[in-house]
Order: C-alpha cells, then sequence, then structure tokens
C-alpha cells in the first residue's frame, strides 16, 4: 500500500519526520516496505509555456520549439515529441539541469543525466523539453495525455517557476506491507486510522455532502435488482448529469501519481481516488448504454460473451457475477467494466457504482479468467459493506467540486442484510496474562478506542465493538494482539517458561546425527537434493519396469516434468550430483545423502499417506575408489550401529549395478542394503567416465535394529598365537564362505581370522587360486599350547579340505 | 718389555685418532685386545718371565690394557654420536612438501544450520519432532486454522498429489501432529523439507528448509515467546545481538510477530546485507491460536502457548553471505565443503 505522507496529514496529523513515522508505525504493525523519496535529483528543470511549434527544417520526426521559462526572450528548443501544442506547460531542462532520467530510450544510471545546450541537426537546442519517466518517474502512473511524448502539465503556470517547488513533487511515499488480515489498512483511510491510534492524534473523515444537488432523483433513472444476494451484499448506485470529461486538477492527479495510479480523466480518475481513500472500488457506466435503466446483479449464462474495457472478448461461465442491464452484460462485477458502457468524452450522464461482492466469487471469476485488476485484489480481500454508501457520496461531492457534473438527489442502495459490527467479550486479567503484563482495563480501553473500537467496562470484563471494517477482530485473543501492538511489543516484558523439559529426539534425529558423523569422519561429504525427481530417472539407473521402485507418488501440479514424481531411491539424485562434479573436473568425489523416499502404497484413497523410508545412499569416485573402499565405510557404519552379523551376498542381478561388483547386504536375515560398482550403462546415461562405486542403505530398518548399548570386554591378558596357511582352491569358491568355514571349525578359541593374500598365477592353475589366512587363537583365562591349537588348526584345515577342496600349500 | 707396552699404547692412541668409524673401532679392539690381539700376546708371554718380573710386568701390562680397553670405548661413544647424527641428517625431509590428505567430511550447509539450532534449542529443554513430507490438506491447512479459500491453498502455490493430500507447504503441521501424540507441557523443535511452487532463482526454490518450535503449558506468555527467542537469536548470531518483534499476521497465530535481529554482518549500523536498516528478519512467530489448540484437543482456558517458524535457508545464507540460493542445491563439493 503506497501511502504518500502530504495526502495522509489530510486525515490525521503527521508530526514526526517520515523515518520517524515509520520506525512507530512498524512497531504498531503496519510493516514497511520500502520509504520511496519522490523528486529527489531534479535540480533547474522549470515550467516553460510553450510559444510556438515549428517544423525542424532539416528532419523530419524533429520541432523547433520557442519556449516561455519566464526570461523575457524565449528559448529555442528542439524536441522529437509528437504530443505538444502551442500553449502547452511543460518541463524544461535549461542548459546544466539535472534530472535522475533515464533518457529517452537509454539506460538507467545511478547518477541521472546533466542536461546541456547543443545542436541538433544544424539547429541550437538550449535545453530540453522532457517527459514523465525522464524525471525519474515510473511509467505506470504517467498521466495519460502525457505517456508517450512530453509530460503536458494540467492547468495554468508561471514560466519560468521551479517545477519541483510549483509541482510539489517532493514527498516520501511509504510503502506498507498490508498483511492478508487487514484489508482496511489497503487504504488511506485505513492507515490513516493505525496512524492516528499510534500517535494519539485525532482521524478526520473527508466530506462527502454535495453542496448543491440537481432535484431530479437518482431512482428517476434507475432501478437495481441484485438477483444473486449470496454474491452481492451491496449495491449502491448515484446518478450524475451533465458530465464535462476532462483532465483532472493537479492535486489529485498528483496524489494519484503518488499512489501509483495513472490519471486519465475526471470522473474515471474520481472513482480511483476514492477507491484509494476508502479502499471501495468504484465504477462509472455511461447511463445511455443501461438497456431499461435497469441494473440487474446475476450470474452470466454459460458460454456467453462479454467484451471488457481492456478490448478483450471474454467467454463467461454462470459462475461469474455480472452487472447486467436488460439486454446483457454491462460489467463483470467487481472485475471489470465493458468496452460499451464505457466513458467516453461525449458521456452526459453517468452512473456511479459503489458495491460489495462477495470475495471468494471474484476470486473464482478473476482466477478463471485470468484477469486480476486492482479491484478484483480488493474484493477478494474483503471489503466492509457499510462503506458502499460513503464511498458514493464522496464520489459525487468530488465530481461537485471539480466541477465534473450535476449530482442527483438520493441514490438506489439495495442492502438486504446489514453488516452489523461483531461484539467481542474480554478479560482484563486474561489479557494481561497472555501479554505477562500488568496495565488497567482502562489502560486498554484507550488504546482500543483509539483504534475506533468501542467499549464497555464491567469489573473485568471489557464489551468491544469492533467497527465493521475490522473484519479480523472476533475472538479475545484478535484484542491481545490490538492491546499489545498499542501497548509496543517492544515493551513486552522478557522471560523464560517456567516448566522444565526434558530435551530429546522423538524420530530418528540421533540416529541420523551419528550417520552422519561417522561418514564426515569417513571422508565423505554430505548433499541434498530434490525430493521429486522426473520420472525418467527410474530408466537412467535401469531400474526394472516391474520393481517396488516403480510405485511412484506423482505430483498433480508439477513446475515441470524434471521434477514431477517423489523419488523412490536415491541413487539416481546422487548419479545427478556425480554428474555437476565430474563435469566440472572435482577430483575425488565422496558423497553422501540421508533422506526421504515416498512409496504409493494404494491406501491413499482411505486418506492414508505414502510410506516415507530414511535412506543413506552414498557414492564416490576417484584415486584408491574400489569396492572394497566401499565396503569397509558400509562395515564401519554399521559396526557404529552396533550391528554386529552383516554378511555381503552377492548380487548378479541388480542391473543398476556391475554384475561381478555388486552386493546386497544383510543383517541376520534382512535385507538392508547394495553396494556395488555402479554399472557403466548407468554411468554413461549420467556421462560419468569413471568407475563409480555405492551403497545404498535402508536407513530406517538400520535404525531399528542398532545396538547402541556398549558392556566392557576386560583385554586379553594372555598371548595369542597365531596360524598362517595358504590354500588352493577353485575361483568359484568364496572368501566369505571359507572365512564362514574357518569360524565354524575352529569354535570359540578363534579371535580372528584375516586374509592377507590372494594370488592367481604361476603355479596356481588356471581357474584355481591360492587364498592365505592368518588366524590367531586366544583363551581368556590361560595361555594356549602349541598342541593344543594345532588341534583345532588341524581340524579347520580338514574340514575345508572336505567341504571346499582346498588343498594346503606349502609357506 | 715395558718399552713394548708403552709402543703400543701409543700405537693404540695413535689409530683411535684417524679412524672415523664403528666398524674401524670394532677392528682396533680385535686388533690389541681380541683373543690374537697384540696385548694378549703379551700378557700370555709373561709367563716366560721371572717371577719377580711378572708382577711389575704383570701390573704395567693390565693397566696399559684396561687403559687401551678405555680409550676404544670413548672413542666407540665419540663415533656412535656422530653416526647417529649423520644418520638423522640424512633422513631430513621437505617440510614445505604437501601432506598426505587428511580429510573430515562436511556436512551440507542446511544440515550444519539444522544442527547448530537444534543444540541451542536442546540446551534450552526443546525436543525434537518430526513428520511426514507429504502431507494431508487438514494437517497443512485446515487444523492450522486456514480458510477454505486461504490463497496459499491455491495449485499455483501448492503441490498436490491428490485433492486430500500435498507436500507439506511449512514445518507447522508438525505442531499439530506433536499436540495429538505428545503429553503437555510440550516444547519441542521441528525441522524439515517444505515444498511450494516457486520457480529455482537465487531466492527461491520449490523445496527448502523450516525450522518449527512450539511451547505450550500453562500460564506461558508473550514475555516468554520474547525471553526465548531472543536467548536464541543470540546463541546463533553472537552475544551482542538485540531483537525486535513487530506485529504480524499468521493463521496459526495470534497474536503474530516477526523477529528482526540486528544485522550480523554490521552490528545494526546499515550495510548491503541488511539493505541499510541494520535489522535482518529472522522469523515468524506469535501465541498459537485457540483454534489451533482446539484442533490439538488443549484446554484453552488453561494452557497457552507460543510457536515460531524461521527459513533456514535464508538463515544460512545471510549469514553465511551466500548470493543464490541455487548453489545449496547444485552439490558442488568445492562449495559444501567451504562449510565444515
Amino acid at each position: 500500500m503506497l501511502v504518500p505522507v502530504s495526502w495522509l496529514k489530510e486525515y490525521t496529523n503527521v508530526n514526526t519526520d517520515v523515518q520517524e513515522f515509520v520506525d512507530r508505525m512498524v512497531i504498531s504493525g503496519s510493516n514497511l516496505e520500502v520509504i520511496e523519496y519522490w523528486g529527489e535529483g531534479i535540480e533547474g528543470v522549470v515550467i516553460g509555456k510553450i510559444v510556438s511549434i515549428e517544423k525542424h527544417p532539416h528532419a523530419d520526426k524533429l520541432s523547433v520549439c520557442m519556449i516561455d521559462v519566464g526570461r523575457g526572450e524565449p528559448v529555442q528548443i528542439v524536441t522529437g515529441a509528437s504530443n505538444i501544442f502551442e500553449g502547452a506547460f511543460v518541463p524544461v531542462c535549461l542548459d546544466g539541469s539535472h534530472i535522475p532520467g533515464p533518457l529517452h530510450g537509454q539506460p538507467k544510471t545511478e547518477e541521472g543525466v546533466t542536461i546541456h545546450d547543443g545542436e541538433l541537426r544544424g539547429v541550437m537546442s538550449h535545453g530540453m523539453l522532457c517527459s514523465f519517466t525522464e524525471l525519474g518517474f515510473p511509467d505506470k502512473a504517467a498521466p495519460m495525455a502525457s505517456k508517450d511524448g512530453i509530460w503536458i502539465l494540467e492547468g495554468e503556470w508561471t514560466p519560468g517557476a521551479d517545477l519541483v517547488e510549483a509541482l510539489q513533487l517532493k514527498d516520501a511515499v511509504v510503502d506498507f506491507e498490508i498483511t492478508p488480515n487487514r484489508p482496511d489498512c489497503l487504504s488511506m483511510l485505513g492507515m490513516a486510522r493505525e496512524a492516528s491510534a499510534t500517535f494519539g492524534e485525532e482521524l478526520r473523515y473527508p466530506e462527502t455532502q454535495c453542496r448543491k444537488v440537481s432535484p431530479e432523483l437518482s431512482s428517476d433513472y434507475i432501478k437495481v435488482d441484485i438477483k444473486r444476494p449470496d454474491l452481492c451484499k451491496r449495491y449502491c448506485c448515484r446518478v450524475i448529469k451533465d458530465i464535462k470529461i476532462e483532465q483532472s486538477p493537479w492535486w489529485l492527479q498528483r496524489r494519484l501519481i503518488l499512489s501509483g495510479q495513472r490519471p486519465i480523466n475526471n470522473i474515471v480518475d474520481i472513482t480511483n481516488y476514492v477507491m484509494l481513500e476508502y479502499g471501495q472500488p468504484m465504477h462509472a457506466f455511461d447511463i445511455r448504454t443501461i438497456a431499461g435503466n435497469h441494473i440487474i446483479v446475476d450470474t452470466a449464462s454459460e458460454g456467453e460473451k462479454f467484451t471488457t474495457l481492456d478490448g478483450t472478448e471474454r467467454i463467461l461461465s454462470d459462475t461469474m457475477l455480472t452487472i447486467r442491464d436488460e439486454e446483457g452484460a454491462s460489467a463483470i462485477a467487481g472485475v471489470m467494466g465493458g468496452l460499451d458502457s464505457e466513458i467516453r468524452p461525449d458521456t452526459n450522464m453517468v452512473l456511479v457504482e459503489s458495491a460489495n461482492f462477495l470475495g471468494d466469487s471474484i476470486r473464482r471469476t478473476s482466477k478463471d479468467l485470468k484477469l486480476r485488476t486492482e479491484s478484483s485484489g480488493r474484493f477478494e480481500k474483503g471489503i466492509d459493506p457499510n462503506l458502499a454508501k460513503d464511498a458514493c457520496d464522496r464520489f459525487c461531492y468530488l465530481v461537485e467540486l471539480l466541477g465534473a457534473g450535476t449530482v442527483l438527489t438520493g441514490d438506489v442502495d439495495v442492502y438486504p442484510n446489514v453488516e452489523e459490527p461483531v461484539v467481542t467479550k474480554i478479560r482484563v486479567s486474561r489479557l494481561n496474562k497472555v501479554m505477562g503484563i500488568n496495565i488497567s482495563g482502562e489502560q486498554m480501553c484507550k488504546y482500543l478506542n483509539a483504534l475506533e473500537i468501542k467499549t464497555e467496562m464491567d469489573g473485568d470484563i471489557i464489551v468491544c465493538t469492533a467497527p465493521t471494517v475490522r473484519q479480523d477482530l472476533s475472538i479475545e485473543e484478535d484484542y491481545v494482539e490490538e492491546v499489545a501492538r498499542m501497548y509496543g511489543y517492544d515493551k513486552l516484558p522478557v522471560s523464560i517458561p517456567k516448566s522444565s523439559n526434558t530435551a530429546r529426539f522423538l524420530g530418528l534425529q540421533g540416529e541420523r546425527l551419528l550417520a552422519k558423523n561417522v561418514l564426515k569422519a569417513l571422508g565423505m561429504d554430505e548433499v541434498q537434493t530434490y525430493s521429486f525427481v522426473s520420472p525418467k530417472a527410474l530408466d537412467k539407473v535401469l531400474v526394472p519396469v516391474d520393481s517396488y521402485r516403480r510405485q511412484q507418488v506423482k505430483i498433480l501440479n508439477p513446475l515441470g516434468d524434471e521434477t514431477s514424481v517423489m523419488r523412490t531411491m536415491l541413487l539416481p539424485n546422487i548419479m545427478d550430483v556425480l554428474y555437476t562434479n565430474y563435469s566440472r573436473s572435482n577430483e575425488n568425489v565422496k558423497i553422501f545423502e540421508l533422506g526421504n523416499t515416498f512409496f504409493d502404497n494404494h491406501k491413499m484413497d482411505d486418506g492414508a499417506l505414502p510410506e516415507e523410508k530414511d535412506i543413506l545412499c552414498m557414492a564416490a569416485y576417484g584415486d584408491g575408489e574400489n569396492f572394497f573402499v566401499m565396503k569397509g565405510r558400509v562395515e564401519e557404519l554399521l559396526r557404529d550401529f552396533g550391528i554386529k552379523d552383516f554378511e555381503f551376498r552377492t548380487q548378479k542381478e541388480d542391473p543398476s549395478y556391475h554384475p561381478g561388483r555388486c552386493a546386497d547386504i544383510y543383517a541376520g536375515d534382512k535385507y538392508i542394503g547394495t553396494i556395488g560398482q555402479v554399472h557403466p550403462d548407468v554411468c554413461e546415461n549420467y556421462g560419468v567416465e569413471c568407475e563409480v562405486y555405492a551403497a545404498e542403505l535402508e536407513f530406517k530398518d538400520i535404525c531399528a535394529m542398532a545396538d547402541h548399548e556398549l558392556i566392557f570386554k576386560p583385554l586379553p591378558k594372555f598371548p595369542a598365537m597365531t596360524r598362517d596357511f595358504a590354500m588352493v582352491v577353485k575361483e568359484a569358491v568364496k572368501v566369505g564362505d571359507l572365512e564362514k568355514e574357518i569360524k565354524a571349525s575352529a569354535g570359540p578359541l578363534l579371535e580372528s581370522v584375516k586374509l592377507f593374500d590372494v594370488y592367481r598365477g604361476v603355479p596356481i592353475l588356471p581357474g584355481e587360486k591360492s587364498v592365505a589366512f592368518t588366524l590367531a587363537y586366544r583363551a581368556a583365562d590361560r595361555t594356549l599350547t602349541e598342541n593344543e591349537v594345532n588341534d583345532i588348526n588341524t581340524k579347520v584345515l580338514m574340514n575345508l579340505k572336505d567341504k571346499y577342496n582346498a588343498v594346503l600349500r606349502e609357506m | 718389555m715395558k718399552e713394548q707396552l708403552i709402543s703400543l699404547l701409543e700405537e693404540a692412541k695413535k689409530n683411535l685418532n684417524e679412524i672415523i668409524s664403528m666398524d674401524e673401532a670394532e677392528a682396533l679392539r680385535v686388533k690389541f685386545l681380541g683373543k690374537k690381539g697384540e696385548i694378549t700376546e703379551i700378557l700370555r708371554s709373561m709367563k716366560d718371565l721371572a717371577p719377580e718380573d711378572r708382577k711389575t710386568m704383570g701390573q704395567i701390562a693390565n693397566d696399559t690394557k684396561a687403559e687401551i680397553e678405555r680409550l676404544i670405548n670413548e672413542r666407540k661413544e665419540v663415533l656412535k654420536a656422530a653416526e647417529k647424527r649423520a644418520r638423522l641428517e640424512a633422513e631430513t625431509i621437505d617440510v614445505t612438501e604437501p601432506a598426505v590428505e587428511a580429510k573430515l567430511g562436511a556436512s551440507h550447509l542446511v544440515s550444519k544450520t539444522i544442527d547448530e539450532i537444534t543444540e541451542i534449542f536442546m540446551n534450552m529443554g526443546f525436543s525434537v519432532a518430526e513428520g511426514p513430507e507429504v502431507e494431508t490438506v487438514y494437517y497443512n491447512f485446515d487444523a492450522l486454522n486456514a480458510g477454505p479459500n486461504h490463497p496459499s491453498r491455491d495449485m499455483t502455490d501448492t503441490f498436490y498429489i491428490d485433492d486430500k493430500t500435498i507436500l507439506r507447504t511449512q514445518t507447522s503441521p508438525i505442531q499439530v501432529r506433536t499436540l495429538l501424540k505428545e503429553p503437555l507441557p510440550i516444547r519441542i523443535i521441528a525441522p524439515g523439507r517444505v515444498f511450494r511452487c516457486d520457480t529455482p532463482d537465487a531466492t527461491h526454490s520449490p523445496m527448502f528448509h523450516q525450522l518449527e518450535g512450539l511451547v505450550v503449558d500453562e500460564g506461558i506468555t508473550m514475555a516468554d515467546l520474547k525471553g526465548t527467542l531472543d536467548i536464541f537469536a543470540k546463541k546463533m548470531f553472537g552475544p551482542s545481538t538485540k531483537t525486535k518483534f513487530r506485529p504480524h499476521h499468521f493463521p496459526f497465530t495470534e497474536p503474530s510477530a516477526e523477529m528482526d535481529v540486528t544485522c550480523f554482518k554490521c552490528g545494526g549500523k546499515g550495510c548491503r546485507i541488511c539493505k541499510g536498516s541494520g535489522w535482518i528478519e529472522i522469523l515468524g512467530c506469535g501465541m498459537v491460536h485457540p483454534n489451533v489448540l482446539k484442533v490439538g484437543n488443549v484446554d484453552t482456558e488453561k494452557y497457552t502457548g507460543f510457536a515460531f517458524g524461521m527459513g533456514l535457508e535464508r538463515v544460512a545464507m545471510l549469514k553465511h553471505e551466500i548470493d543464490d540460493l541455487r548453489y545449496l542445491y547444485e552439490n558442488d563439493v568445492r562449495f559444501i565443503e567451504q562449510f565444515k
């Protein structure tokens, strides 16, 4: 909401400087977007009167003007503008004057532009005539008549007068952020109400009584029927005759311009002015166009065609409320008028509408037509129907003031259900308790009265009657806010809650922290990627069409195909990240993500949500990376979660991974993840031209199995005895199986078994390999004897021979 | 014989001065004192001497032997020290050569920010809650007092799965879920992902993170809200940080406020980061709206509460002077590793 401070002063006193005014308004609840200081950077620009215009001798598009700038002799200025005429008052930049710019067709600069005398195609120009935007003002507020040319000043001015002083261009315009609960503040009066309460100043309402009206009645010319009282709460209108369409006076234009509204002509300008003043959108119809002089507020018929005043033909539906006459639509209610009923230069009699339409209906219409206007935006947010008559009368008052027409007596006001003020009982003790302060009921009443809330005190109770413009006040808590903001949030005391709560993690946050710390210690960087992915992501990592991972949750209104389904695995995202890093030549990248996946469990019709599962995915490429390095990370992580009986089972069928370098990870009999070299075809799909190793872990399941209890085991007091041996086995025999057998055969005295060599080549036959282990034996209570260990070791070797045909090699 | 011994001693002294290694010292020991050494030979020949001479000469010979032994040992000590020095000298390295990399991984900046804030609030007795990212319209809007026509429900703002299910647009639904699940008094924070229909640019992302807070107990006041968040601000942004509470509006709090903190770059003087105002808007907060408490089956006469919520990307970006949000989800490790 743009609030020109000079305009606000018409309704209440502002005795502070702009910065302090704003600071205090912010504390009382009107948040600042920005303060614009108008008229800055304009120096030496004067008002000139065009004495004569002649064609430039050497250029078709240029004119040579003689301008009276109050220096006796007119000065000669060359211009390219075509909207000028003899007798017009215009801004003149004389030699050495300064304007913010930008000059027509040039980029905007910080420092602005200094104008100098110069020659244009051989003719001397002592300065420049300038446009509205060249003075640094926004194009959207440029007066219609000056939109694409020199700014033609409305009214009579003294040639040579300083432009900024004469037009009072220096002003501060404060842009306040208006929250959706306070549509009443989208008006000068609303902001004035806030300011008057904040500073304890009086609020002055505008004049609405015309001095002299025609004895003819508005109701002689117009009849109103509301067919849809559910969509139109009130329809108030008046008739004005002898309309003279002309430019608005500068004082009114100025206020519109500062508020960001383009001056168009007096009648349109007054509708906008009253809208800004009261927050009530107004519409003016040429009464000639209203067939049967009968206004009917009703929905359109389905498929009805209607041309709005922007010249666009629109197809209406039967949910859209329209203002109609006996032949058809004249306006889309609260959104935009029709081209046919528009005010024209020859309009003689006007019907001004000040109506109240239901916000939800206007929102739907505006959305369906993709047509948002200042008016529709205001109706959507909600307007007090009690404003309609005052705004209508104010319009008429201004018409009379401007001499734009003669107002007829009375109005036609259809208002079936008068909106009554909301009364709320509040308790002084409760308000004090919630705010943590102790102020009197009288003090509270003072704050509330300043906001035009009527109060009646009865002991601890205050009966509050809110003005109907304040649609946000209906419960006690609403009044806590009113009192608190008037008291000042900044003055409320500071304390901390007295109750004692014990902090704990209510979900898996602690486990996540542990996993992240482990992986970070292992040198891996954490990444975060979008929860939604492309439906093609699964194809890129070669997930089969019948995989459970295809049970994706789909977004009805995604930003694009790339983010249209919820992820069921993290590998595609991780591959994207690896590609980003690979393509930027980042070497040795080790990353992980711990995040949710989502599965459509086909229960959503019953109101159930999709299943969400935490997954941990890690991946790496670069020097020293291989399957076993990644396996080491997984094992360390599992150990840190207290999971001991995990195993890696060969997996040849997972299409995302290298068929010879992939394993499923099990804890006991439960699948907890997959590890492997990412399939070269997958890498190719992502453009990553190197070996990538990855692991995907079912984090939620791992957390469920985690055992964080740590019990001390005494350190060994007796020495261990070790035995090394190498055996030749067939290639197909797995080290994991041999280890399992060794552990099973050796029994409880075996402390550890470590593979220390795998050898292929002469003298080992092709298809066979030599594997070498170190076994450590130890007893907790004694030193083992040679014989004891030899016996066990012999048994181990025999069992290995029986089961795997393992032949002992000479060491 | 006596002359012979004296000359051997002299010879040994001379030889010892000439040698430079332990090996040579050992050779000298063998030469003089070994089984076939020259002193040993002389001692062995003593038996041919007359008994009275044998005693005198024996004495001299033993003295000489002891002296040579002492000299050799002395020389050995010197040589040993020299050899150690030489070895250490030979082992000299160029300490300015690069290190063998020993690198911790880095948290994602959003995680790091969550962890920092979580620690601050846990120290104030807040537990950490969570909730589903795919959420019902009920918990995300209805239960939070957002009217049926609240604009944030539009499909231009919210991602829908079906007409009852959405990607949560805020972490606030966790407030209601916690009220329904946990016993009073409640004191929780809830960080998490949220989703809105915003095309990625320097300040927008269709997915970002919020951190929600909720305290419900008997006698919770606006003063408690101010005090708690003021402590948070000081711990998060530095002890000299000041806070400012401005009235604002959220459907699920009444009264509502926004909290600004003094700019952590300029300390409040005004700079580029705070756009000259000296203040930075950090979070929204307020007293929990009675309609929300009622949905959570809380007796609104007996209990009051406050809630707050902040955008974590925004906090992280302001604190670390990051000018483009897209860096956070691009995951270039050179970016990630800057925030260890």
